[in-house]
């Protein structure tokens, strides 16, 4: 028995293996529940239930997904380009900080149709220049982008506790550590009244229709998938690599600042150390899922919030711990990663 | 006669096929190689060679057939089995680790990993006798990345002689060596054989295949089109084998060349700290070809990076179309329709990832017929790609599907065509058929022929004297980053140009001034 790269990717084969990968890690995550001592099928209706089965349950896990397919989107288009982005986390901190400092700073005096897309905006920046900073090393002394984006999202997470704990720090807080809110008329529109979900989630989906064209359709697509391909032949057929790569930053940094200016004026108007519960590492683990498919992405988030929020149910209901939700989460990872293998690669006889 | 047949071959493929989708890539193909055989495996880009030999070595699994080394049948694809059963391959591009050293390479791959004493001494003596036994000398210390090409391929045969290869495949052994190293290769091969190992090698080149196999299988379309001994054939008949038809290489006509459209004066390009071009002086003229000849490493790679605008100039002048110029840039050169065949095609020419069409408009991306405020025409691109495959007969691929899945010949004609198709003003080509069968070369020779009748200025960059011969009207040799002056291809005879390739000039005397002032 041995393996034979697939030269011809039948198109089946590529819708079906995402799909056969999570029946795969359902069906070995059910092993772990059996042994919990609890009925596999019913367990996996309660994380069905848990995640949708509510109204409120419903809107929570699309809430969740929000910032996921943002943070997902971050790691697709920078791996796509071998640019391998580490740092969503930290730039999703730094987008939110920044919005918790300008949403409450004189600027609020504006009015929110201006507002709001300018704190969009303040948060992507915040988001790209975190990143500008590994690719720069990257280009200038070769540094690995690997390790630098990484060690940055401590800095980040460090910094934004500096600030909460310093100049942003909400007097009215009782002390705690966390941010001055941003000012009332910021804060996102809910797209179902009384719940947390909100416009951010069209924000999101509407972004990862805009990469898919992006990637799809235009010269920019074109170049920065050949700078991953082969950097020596993108730049043989004049593919500014630089220029590229600085792009591609731009665009996965702001992506992930993105997200923490959404959950900040979508969710909890102000910032704390616990904003995001691993939202951007998460976010490759999104990307993989997809298999770095800006459309995958969105499925894979929903996936990934369902789980998580879907497990707290299933644990409350039958007393089985919560931790399941993110063994199975990882267990759909590694049985993508077989998947996609699989479209690659056969196996003979 | 009868007493051949009778003794078991030492390998034996017996009616192997593969299929790759709707490709057929091996039609029912029986081999069967002899003890102390050197054999020449034959045949178009495409016919099925390296395929052949991939199923041999295991890489691939054939849809039908089967493998027999000394009679026993071999798993298939097993690579393991394959060197166990005593076969060695050296591949085209090479699978050593430039970082580690000669004896390094050697061995890895060979010690179990369990074991805690290193096997490095005895592995050194067992390197240094093998490498006595074949007369390969080489430096069981140095850093592979610090050899060149003919002595990293040394280490590649050394490899497998220290698996105790008995059959020992060669694919496309000579395409990257100098004609020096070649023959030292083929003397290397013989004295193999004579003392017993049996071997395969695949050739685009027909004089060495006649010098030095024994036999000759050619292959065609996937299936055995022939086999010869080689005392019993010739080089014709050969080329006609492989392709179908008589191939006879085009002739240069006399031309009148026009205006000079690049020019060149005491032009120096260093990188690495060394000074790869010294004060070089060269000119292009329309409808006029300028061949550089020179042993490969003397400059040839920092020339055409130089003038495919990826080099800049530390000092000297330039001027194209008249106007001075400090650095050529790709962006301009390809605006100016100026044509660039890299060396190195699957590094620089192709991405093998992406589709066809991608491939033959990238560097084209930004003109308003193949996008459009950065939208991309992916229409305009695949029909570009379907005429270049048409007309440049590029086989093996429709415009979707991965470059990666062409021949290596196919694939240089996909890169000629995207930049023959626009007539380009000024044509830079690099080893243009580096790699290509005879049917191809004569088709690359008529492109760049045609192109020159109607005016493209060309500069032809070759270590192919015959090439050069043929398709220059005005040659320069390159011998340690120098040029010479210019010599008319009427004057050019072998020896001749093998004397400039020395780089006698470089010291005074020799080939000086003529040529510059003919213009017949
Ligand atoms: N892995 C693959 N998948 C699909 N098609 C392939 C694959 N490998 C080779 N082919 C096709 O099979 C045919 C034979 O290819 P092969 O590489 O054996 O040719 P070759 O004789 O070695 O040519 P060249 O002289 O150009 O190296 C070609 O048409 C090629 O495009
Ligand atoms: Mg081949």
């Amino acid at each position: 028995m041995r393996l034979e790269r697939r030269e011809h990717r039948p198109l089946v084969l590529v819708v079906l293996s995402p799909i056969l990968a999570v029946v795969a890690a359902l069906a070995i995550a059910g092993i772990l529940i059996a042994a919990a001592g609890a009925p596999v099928l019913e367990a996996y209706g309660r994380i069905l239930t848990g995640a949708f089965g509510t109204r409120l349950a419903a809107t929570e896990t699309l809430t969740r997904a929000t910032p996921l397919m943002l943070t997902g989107l971050a790691a697709a288009v920078a791996f796509r380009a071998r640019l391998w982005n580490i740092g969503a986390e930290g730039q999703f901190y730094l987008g939110a900080i920044m919005v918790a400092a300008l949403g409450s700073s004189v600027l609020s005096s504006l009015p929110g149709p201006v507002l709001i897309p300018l704190l969009f905006a303040a948060g992507a920046i915040a988001g790209m220049a975190l990143m500008l900073v590994p690719l720069w090393l990257r280009l200038r002394f070769s540094v690995d982008e690997v390790v630098t984006s990484l060690l940055l999202n401590f800095v980040a997470v460090l910094f934004v506790s500096m600030m909460i704990d310093g100049p942003l720090k909400d007097p009215l807080a009782f002390g705690w550590p966390q941010s001055m809110p941003v000012a009332e008329h910021t804060l996102l529109p809910k797209l179902i009244e009384r719940s947390r979900l909100h416009i951010g989630l069209v924000v999101a989906i509407v972004a990862a229709l805009l990469v898919y064209l992006l990637q799809a359709r235009t010269v920019f697509g074109l170049q920065s998938r050949a700078a991953g391909l082969n950097p020596e032949g993108a730049v043989f057929a004049g593919v500014p690599l630089g220029r590229t790569l600085v792009k591609v930053t731009c665009l996965s940094g702001g992506l992930a600042g993105l997200a923490g200016a959404i959950e900040v004026m979508g969710v909890k108007s102000y910032v704390t150390t616990d904003l995001s519960p691993g939202y951007g590492y998460a976010g490759i683990i999104v990307a993989m899922l997809a298999n770095l498919n800006p459309l995958g992405v969105i499925a894979a988030a929903l996936f990934t919030a369902t789980m998580f929020v879907g497990a707290d149910g299933m644990s409350r209901a039958m007393g089985i711990p919560t931790y399941i939700a993110d063994v199975t989460v990882a267990l759909s990872l590694l049985t993508m990663l077989v998947a996609i293998f699989f479209t690659q690669y056969r196996i003979r006889r | 006669m009868t007493n051949e047949t009778r003794v078991i071959p030492v390998l034996e493929l017996s009616h192997i096929s593969k299929r790759f989708g709707p490709i057929v890539a091996n039609d029912d193909i029986s081999i069967s190689l002899r003890r102390g055989e050197l054999l020449a495996l034959l045949g178009e880009n495409g016919a099925g060679k390296t395929t052949l030999m991939s199923i041999l070595f295991g890489h691939y699994t054939p849809d039908e057939g089967t493998v027999r080394v000394d009679g026993v049948e071999l798993p298939q694809g097993r690579p393991r089995a394959a060197i166990q059963a005593g076969v060695g391959m050296v591949h085209q591009h090479f699978s050593l680790a430039p970082n580690l050293t000669v004896l390094e390479n050697v061995m890895t791959g060979t010690e179990p990993l369990w074991s805690l004493r290193s096997g490095t001494a005895a592995a050194r003596r067992k390197l240094l006798a093998i490498a006595e036994r074949f007369g390969l000398a080489v430096d069981p210390d140095a850093r592979l990345g610090d050899l060149s090409v003919g002595e990293q391929q040394r280490v590649e045969i050394l490899k497998a002689l220290y698996n105790d290869a008995r059959i020992l495949i060669l694919d496309e052994p000579t395409a990257v060596l100098t004609n020096i190293e070649a023959e030292r290769l083929f003397s290397t091969l013989r004295e193999m054989a004579r003392q017993g190992l049996s071997l395969i090698f695949i050739s685009h080149k027909l004089d060495e295949v006649m010098a030095a196999a024994d036999r000759i299988v050619v292959l065609r379309g996937g299936e055995v089109a022939a086999e010869r001994k080689a005392s019993e054939t010739n080089k014709a008949e050969l080329a006609e084998l492989m392709v179908g038809h008589r191939v006879t290489r085009p002739k240069r006509e006399a031309a009148t060349p026009g205006e000079i459209v690049f020019e060149a004066s005491r032009l120096t390009v260093s990188s690495g700290g060394i000074e790869r071009l010294k004060e070089i002086d060269f000119f292009l003229r329309e409808g006029e070809t300028l061949g550089i000849i020179g042993v490969s490493g003397n400059g040839q790679a920092s020339l055409s990076q130089l003038m495919s605008g990826l080099a800049k100039p530390a000092a000297g002048e330039m001027r194209l179309f008249g106007e001075p110029v400090t650095a050529l840039d790709v962006h301009d050169l390809v605006e100016a329709g100026i044509g660039r065949i890299p060396e190195d095609r699957h590094k620089q020419g192709a991405i093998g990832e992406m589709a066809i069409w991608e491939n033959a408009v990238l560097e084209r991306i930004r003109q308003p017929l193949f996008s459009r405020r950065g939208i991309v025409n992916r229409a305009a691109g695949q029909a570009f790609a379907a005429t270049i495959i048409e007309e440049f007969d590029v086989r093996g691929g429709t415009p979707a599907s991965r470059t990666r899945l062409l021949s290596g010949g196919n694939m240089q004609k996909l890169i000629l065509g995207r930049n023959l198709y626009r007539r380009p003003r000024i044509l830079i080509a690099s080893q243009p058929t580096r790699g290509l069968d005879e049917g191809a070369v004569a088709a690359v020779h008529a492109r760049i022929l045609e192109a020159r009748k109607q005016g493209t200025a060309v500069l032809l960059i070759s270590e192919d004297l015959d090439e050069v011969i043929g398709l220059a009207d005005r040659i320069q040799a390159i011998a340690k980053g120098r040029l010479s002056a210019p010599i008319a291809a009427e004057h050019a005879d072998p020896r001749r140009l093998g004397l400039m390739m020395s780089g006698d000039w470089t010291s005074g005397d020799g080939v000086s001034g003529e040529g510059n002032s003919h213009a017949s």
